[in-house]
């Protein structure tokens, strides 16, 4: 009851937040939001940390980018087309990273993104390191005009909602559950019978899927697919996303995102504009060294702790 | 292939003596995060960060404290192991028994200050440091130009690896520390220390990092992401290579060397790629790595 209320607050804040604050602000809020989210999935509930996660972003990106430029399709399909692709690129990954474990699965993630990123660098469809540039936002529908930043920004919301509902509904299902046994005690998981690698693989896809409909929605809001979107600090980012807000919470990751785009934005204009890596790393060590629950993991931590 | 015989020779060759070289950096590098993660199950990202550091330290010796070239292989080394021992006991021990994975965060944090303080104190641009006198020009082979700071490198980096290998497989420490990795509790109990061991181990495996970052100074430009960008393709030697492998971590780091020198020469295009395509299939085909035990 209580959590219902405050999901229609929350719901009611992003319907008016255009009006107070800047809607490309919001939308870069709201598409890294999904990502991490999508990424949370896989780390904060089943125990996989994907080192990696920025090659699905940019997949979905650059390929809804290029039939956008290319072929000139409406936004819907070139959004579709993005996270089709990052799907089958998830899957492909997924079974590659799957056969390892821990830091493993780490490091398999990273690298094989890094093998992403020299083809996204070096293949002549992605415009090498300017990355594709003027992709127009079009009409939704082939109806709906979006280059008003306006109307553009209820569609974000509304593929963010979509995105965040997914993963509530994947992680409040029996394969939830069972992604959960598996973190907890992956021995046991597999001694009660379940196929433990298929669960795993099937979390990668959906976190990959999810993660390429974030990109194709960046793409979208900025017009653009750049390196930066596939280059192994943003996977960095995303896991910091996750770890300050609070990673296996539903909404950790969201205010996490929010966060960290907020302090960027901040610092960007002010006089420690040359030092936001070393402010990120400097978050980073704080979160693993004192407060691993992250922002919202903190809290729930606080209230608990009120009410009983 | 026709001209196999005559001026494309020196062209292999060439490529072959850079693969050699890149192979001996990814053999330090990858032999450091073998031997930390070997004791302390630790994956050190941070290990980029500190050959960077090596390699600034060695600039900033030469051109502000009048520290030469030798005494910077041997000053560096200590300096940044030092340096490494000092993060050791400061930030990691505290989350030594937790899940692996927060030391692999805290790393990565630790390397973004480090890339970003020197980023913003250097510029990203990059600094050239002037070649030791010693070891300027050199000599003409029959089928190729051998420069003698590269053959240096070689020569060097291929001992002080054979060394370390030594030291961990043949002598009574290295017993010691191999015991450590199986059962730490127990060696304790035989009275040997447990946590002085793993502050050495940590603080040498670093130095092998800054004592790369010395040795590639003079032929690289010194920049504040040398060690990031190297770092990635020793993760996935290491992965190539296997974790539990002290000698694994030697000969893959200089066999994907040659591997990306040869791709250079036939194929340049895919010559940033082909170390991790080597992963793909070695992951098919055997998940441990080369010389990985099963896990």
């Amino acid at each position: 009851m209580y959590n219902k209320k405050l999901n229609l607050v929350l719901l009611g804040l992003a319907l008016v937040a255009p009006f107070v604050l800047y809607p490309v602000f919001l939308m870069k809020v709201l598409c890294f939001a999904l990502f991490a989210c999508a990424f949370n999935l896989l780390l904060g509930f089943a125990g996989l940390l994907s080192f990696g996660h920025a090659v699905f972003l940019g997949t979905g990106a650059y390929v809804t980018g290029y039939v956008m430029v290319t072929y000139g399709v409406t936004p819907e399909l070139g959004i579709l087309a993005g996270v089709v692709m990052s799907a089958l690129v998830g899957l492909v990954y997924g079974k590659l990273a799957v056969k390892r474990e821990g830091i493993y699965f780490a490091m398999v993630t990273l690298a094989l993104a890094q093998l992403a990123f020299f083809v996204f660098l070096q293949t002549p469809l992605t415009g090498g390191e300017d990355g594709l540039q003027g992709i127009p936002r079009g009409k939704l529908f082939g109806l709906i005009d979006l280059t008003d930043n306006l109307t553009m920004y209820y569609f974000v919301l509304a593929i963010f909602i979509f995105g965040f509902l997914t993963i509530y509904r994947t992680i409040h299902s029996p394969f939830g559950q069972v992604m959960k046994a598996i973190r907890e005690n992956e021995p046991r998981a597999i001694s009660l019978g379940y196929r433990v690698n298929q669960y795993k693989l099937m979390a990668f896809v959906i976190s990959a899927t999810l993660a390429g409909l974030a990109g194709s929605t960046k793409a979208l809001v900025f017009q653009l697919a750049s390196l930066t979107d596939v280059h192994w600090f943003m996977s960095g980012e995303v896991v910091l996303m996750t770890l300050l807000g609070g990673m296996g919470t539903i909404w950790g990751p969201v205010l996490g995102a929010a966060t960290i785009i907020s302090m960027q934005n901040f610092l960007a204009s002010g006089p420690l504009a040359n030092y936001i890596h070393v402010l990120m790393g400097v978050v980073f060590v704080i979160c693993v060294l004192a407060f691993r629950n992250g922002l919202v993991g903190e809290l729930q931590k606080v209230i608990r702790k009120n009410s009983g | 292939m026709a001209t196999f015989f005559d001026i494309n020779l020196f062209g292999l060759f060439g490529q072959l003596l850079i693969g050699l070289i890149n192979g001996s950096f990814y053999a330090l590098l990858a032999l450091g995060l073998a031997i930390i993660f070997g004791l302390l199950k630790i994956i050190n990202f941070s290990q980029g960060a500190l050959y960077m550091l090596g390699a600034f330290a060695a600039w900033i010796g030469l051109n502000y404290l009048g520290i030469n070239y030798w005494w910077a292989l041997i000053l560096v080394p200590l300096a940044v192991g030092a340096f490494g021992i000092l993060l050791e006991r400061i930030l990691i021990r505290p989350i030594a028994n937790e899940d692996h994975l927060y030391s692999l965060l805290l790393t990565f944090g630790i390397a973004l200050i480090l890339q970003g303080l020197f980023t913003h104190w250097f510029g990203s641009s990059g600094l050239s440091y002037e070649m030791p006198e010693e070891l300027k020009g050199g000599t003409r082979l029959p089928f190729m130009y051998l420069p003698n700071y590269r053959a240096w490198i070689i020569v060097f980096s291929l001992a002080v690896c054979a060394g370390t290998w030594f030291m961990i497989e043949k002598t009574r420490l290295g017993a010691y520390l191999r015991a450590g990795t199986e059962n730490a509790q127990l060696m304790q109990a035989f009275g040997i220390n447990v946590p002085l061991l793993v502050t050495l181990t940590y603080g040498f495996g670093v130095g092998l990092a800054g004592l790369a970052g010395v040795l590639a100074a003079p032929i690289y430009t010194v920049s504040p992401d040398m060690g990031s960008n190297i770092l990635i393709v020793v993760f996935a030697i290491v992965v190539i290579g296997g974790m539990g492998s002290i000698g694994g971590a030697i000969l893959t780091g200089l066999a994907m060397g040659i591997i990306e020198g040869l791709t250079k020469y036939f194929y340049p295009e895919a010559s940033n790629t082909v170390i991790f395509l080597v992963m793909v299939l070695v992951l098919l085909i055997k998940p441990a790595g080369l010389f990985g035990k099963e896990a």
